[in-house]
């Protein structure tokens, strides 16, 4: 048995406690423009000072608040799209595995059709007809994860169909809802809950990267993608404004990869190819 | 082996036709079409003209008969904000990114496979375990911010490289390095696995017992095996590096398709967004089944049955 | 058949590392054939019997497997002595080896002509159209109608047996004088069976060559071998004559086996079975490692492990009865 990815498993525990307390432990407002003091080195740097910890953007507003607020987007998003589109992933799968037949064949192609087209494209046309906010996005990032939790799904549900109990609910006559609702789904929980945490890191790239696009959440809410993007032109002088908040986003993405993939070979190394 | 493509040919169309209902139904999701369509000073004849032409006085069916006819006629209305038709636009951008594309192609299967093969040859050890440390950076760092962060290293601090636009073979080394980051890190775990998968197999015992020499038996007898699957995820590439060319052209300020995806987007123009979508969706069937029909002839199972 | 021998195994032992434990796969096994005779190893799945071929050919799965000791003489030589690259040069040429699964053992995207190509090639190095012409040949040799044809063909375009004949031609393409044949017809049809193991049979007598033939089933051991050497738990507990062992077989791990065989004599006979299972061959008893099993043990047994009795002309066997 591996050892707990005990580093990991700190910085998440982190950028949680970040998220959740952000007004607590923001020092600055992340939104509210101070611009005699903008683009401020980090402390460590000449010019920078403690009064702004990792210095300031271009309108002065101070950058380890927003960091801080913007794991709280971060978080929320991350919750949201992967109840939603992880949650119809995981009806769909049950849906097609259990049924089969026809049914399982026009979702499955369905589900090849998701993957041969990016998702980013749709999510950038929603953006563009219905606006930006957070449910345009929630949306467009579940239309990203879908296809991958019915696919995953459905395969543990083939595998359980063959299964004794459920043929003998079947003889006992329950009907085919009631055996995938108290039969199925609490067996594949576990699956689910793995594919959840492999598809943290997925989110949070989709969030930062239609941020970056000008398709997320808009300004001035503070999100990492959105930081970047906005630190982006100013790279050559001020290169913490972007930089900063990008280390945050590979950190996080880092982190929950490794602890899904040990939490995966804990839970069940079948999954290996996941 | 004819049929087969008659029949991924077919398959593509049908999907072709779902995404063109897909963007027909999100442009009128929102109310008026006429909205998302004319410029903001267009004049009331204007209107009146876009109503008559997409037939918005009609019922849907019929609105989307008309907006598959001219679809059909190489149609798809005109850019917002270029005032050209859209297609036109999507045209003569595109060999600008076909410039790119190839390279990080390349690029990673120049890298990404040998490194697989090297991690599977050296399981568990050091190189495995560098290799590995690469693969889960690669799919940590977001592209975008790859790319940012080569162009502080290399054009901001070395000054080595130009940090965007096109222009010589020094101005590719970038945009390449970042739309080829994300491929080879999946070509290399997937080789990997795959690899290590092959080599237990019985065939390879045999090839072994035939006393082949190792290098024959891991470059012939084993990778070609391990490609397959490399093969058919293929599809899921494609659709990365679609999606891979919007973020490194728009870091890069490369005037491809990606980089007017972006414009589109951020201008709001959805003419333009519309066409780019139902184009690069075509672009993707056509290389799926290119890469469809190279499957075939890696392995014979598929192309003879 | 004259007396030399070609290939002799002394005391080998091949253990997997696990992180479990040790398996003791191979566990001091020695055996010897002799040139142009077909020796039988037997023994119940499990025992060792393809780990030793494996070990034999030096070709352990990786992930753990090592041979710790022990000689393998091919022609006098110790072939686990030999560095890869002459390892190479001798599998193939001298000693070779048909495997299980031909369903499995061919390569799926090359066609067969390019497989048995690669190993023809490897004896005569040759140009392309006497390699070609060879090739149909071996194909022909294995019994194969419309080779020509077949040559250009891929694996998943062959049945079972077709596949496993292939298999066979390219494991003679380098003209062995050694040949090992792990179960080769396990996997085939009880028809195919048949032929499978006359064409075996009369390839062996044209080309004199020896085989170590392995199998669990003690029918096939009786039409094909000259001597039979029986494995249980990663030794070989008996070993001699066919018809000598078959007609008194002397330990009671043969006995029982031989008994369990069903006989076409058409009277209902219930079949006899052994009790108990082998031991784990990560936990072997010290003693005799059938003692468990064995109607017959005492204290000796269960302590000391037997050594090798003569049993008869040319036949011993590892039980303390015969002491």
């Amino acid at each position: 048995m591996r050892r707990a990815p005990w580093i990991p498993i700190c910085i998440i525990s982190t950028m949680i406690v970040m998220a959740v307390f952000a007004p607590l432990l923001a020092p600055w407002s992340p939104i509210d423009q101070t611009l005699p003091d903008k683009l401020l080195p980090p402390f460590w740097l000449d010019g920078g000072s403690t009064k702004y910890l990792l210095g300031t953007d271009a309108f002065g507003r101070d950058i380890l608040s927003r960091l801080i607020y913007g794991a709280r987007v971060s978080l929320i998003v991350a919750v949201l799209a992967l109840t939603a589109g992880g949650g119809a992933g995981l009806v769909i799968g049950i849906v097609a595995g259990y049924l089969g037949g026809a049914v399982d064949n026009l979702l499955m192609r369905l589900v090849d059709a998701a993957f041969t087209f990016p998702a980013i494209l749709f999510a950038l046309l929603l953006a563009v007809t219905m606006g930006q906010g957070l449910s345009t996005l929630i949306i467009a990032i579940s239309l990203l994860l879908w296809a991958s939790f019915a696919r995953v799904i459905r395969g543990e549900v083939l595998a359980l169909k063959q299964r004794d109990f459920v043929a003998l609910a079947q003889v006992r006559g329950c009907s085919s809802p009631r055996i995938m609702l108290t039969h199925i789904l609490p067996n594949v929980l576990n699956t689910f809950m793995v594919l959840v945490t492999l598809n943290i890191g997925v989110v949070v790239i989709a969030e930062a990267s239609l941020s970056f696009l000008g398709a997320g959440i808009p300004p001035p809410t503070p999100t990492w993608g959105l930081m970047i993007s906005e630190g982006r032109g100013r790279i050559a002088d001020a290169w913490w404004v972007s930089i900063i908040p990008g280390i945050a986003i590979t950190l996080l993405v880092l982190s929950v990869n490794l602890f899904g993939d040990w939490l995966r070979d804990r839970m069940d190394p079948r999954l290996r190819q996941l | 082996m004819t049929r087969y493509i008659v029949h991924r040919l077919l398959q593509g169309v049908v999907l072709l036709c779902m995404v063109a209902m897909i963007v027909f139904f999100l442009g009128r999701l929102t109310g008026n079409p006429v909205d998302l369509m004319l410029p903001e000073d267009a004049t009331a004849e204007d209107r009146v003209a876009m109503i008559k032409a997409l037939g918005l006085d009609g019922p849907l069916y019929q609105q989307f008969f008309i907006f598959v006819g001219k679809a059909l006629h190489g149609d798809l209305g005109d850019s917002i904000r270029m005032r050209e038709p859209a297609v036109d636009a999507f045209f003569s951008r595109l060999p600008n990114t076909l410039a790119l594309i190839p390279w990080a192609i390349l690029l990673a299967m120049g890298v990404g496979i040998p490194l697989g093969v090297l991690a599977s040859l050296n399981r568990g050890n050091m190189i495995d375990r560098i290799a590995g440390i690469f693969a889960v950076l690669g799919i940590a760092i977001p592209g975008f911010f790859l790319g940012i962060l080569l162009i502080f290293v290399f054009s901001v601090q070395l000054g080595w490289l130009p940090s965007g636009r096109m222009g010589g073979p020094e101005h590719y080394v970038l945009p390449v390095i970042t739309l080829g980051a994300f491929l080879i890190a999946g070509f290399m775990r997937l080789v990997r696995s795959s690899m290590l998968e092959v080599m237990d197999s019985e065939y390879v015992k045999l090839a072994r017992i035939k006393g082949l020499s190792e290098f024959v038996v891991i470059w012939k007898h084993c990778l070609r095996n391990a490609l397959i699957p490399v093969l058919t995820l293929w599809g899921v590439f494609v659709g990365n590096l679609i999606t891979g060319a919007i973020i490194t052209e728009t870091v890069f300020a490369w005037p491809g398709i990606g980089r007017l995806t972006y414009e589109a987007v951020i201008y709001r123009d959805f003419p333009l967004l519309q066409a780019v979508i139902i184009l690069k969706s075509m672009l993707i069937l056509s290389i799926n089944l290119a890469v469809d029909i190279l499957y075939a002839y890696v392995d014979p199972r598929i192309r003879l049955a | 058949m004259s007396d030399e021998t070609v290939l002799e195994v002394r005391d080998l032992h091949t253990h997997f590392f696990l992180r479990r434990g040790v398996v003791k796969a191979v566990d001091g096994v020695s055996f010897s054939v002799r040139r142009g005779e077909v020796l039988g190893l037997v023994g119940e799945s499990g025992c060792g019997k393809s780990m030793t071929a494996l070990s034999v050919m030096r070709l352990l799965p990786r992930g753990g497997a090592r041979t710790v000791s022990g000689q393998v003489l091919l022609n006098g030589a110790d072939l686990l002595t030999k560095s890869p690259r002459e390892m190479r040069d001798i599998r193939g040429q001298t000693i070779s080896m048909i495997l299980q699964d031909p369903q499995t053992s061919l390569n799926p995207v090359f066609t067969i002509g390019d497989q048995l190509r690669e190993a023809i090639v490897r004896r005569t190095g040759g140009n392309r159209s006497d390699v070609m012409r060879e090739a149909v040949a071996a194909l022909r040799h294995v019994d194969i109608a419309a080779p020509e044809q077949r040559i250009g063909q891929y694996p998943h375009q062959l049945s079972g047996g077709m596949k496993q004949r292939v298999v066979g031609a390219i494991a003679m393409s380098g003209h062995p004088e050694m040949l090992i044949a792990d179960e080769p017809t396990t996997a085939l049809d009880v028809t195919i069976q048949l032929q499978y193991l006359k064409l075996l049979k009369r390839l062996q007598r044209e080309t004199g060559m020896a085989i170590l033939f392995i199998t669990h089933d003690f029918g096939v051991v009786a039409r094909m071998c000259d001597r039979v050497a029986v494995m249980y738990a990663g030794r070989i507990v008996e070993c001699g004559p066919v018809r000598e062992v078959f007609e008194h077989p002397s330990h009671p791990y043969t006995q029982a086996l031989i008994a369990s065989v069903p006989k076409m004599t058409g009277t209902v006979e219930r079949l006899y079975t052994i009790e108990g299972q082998p031991p784990s061959l990560m936990d072997l008893p010290v003693g005799c490692r059938f003692a468990p099993r064995c109607p017959h043990a005492d204290e000796r047994c269960l302590d000391t492990y037997p050594d090798s009795f003569l049993a008869g002309p040319g036949h011993t066997a590892d039980c303390w009865r015969l002491a």
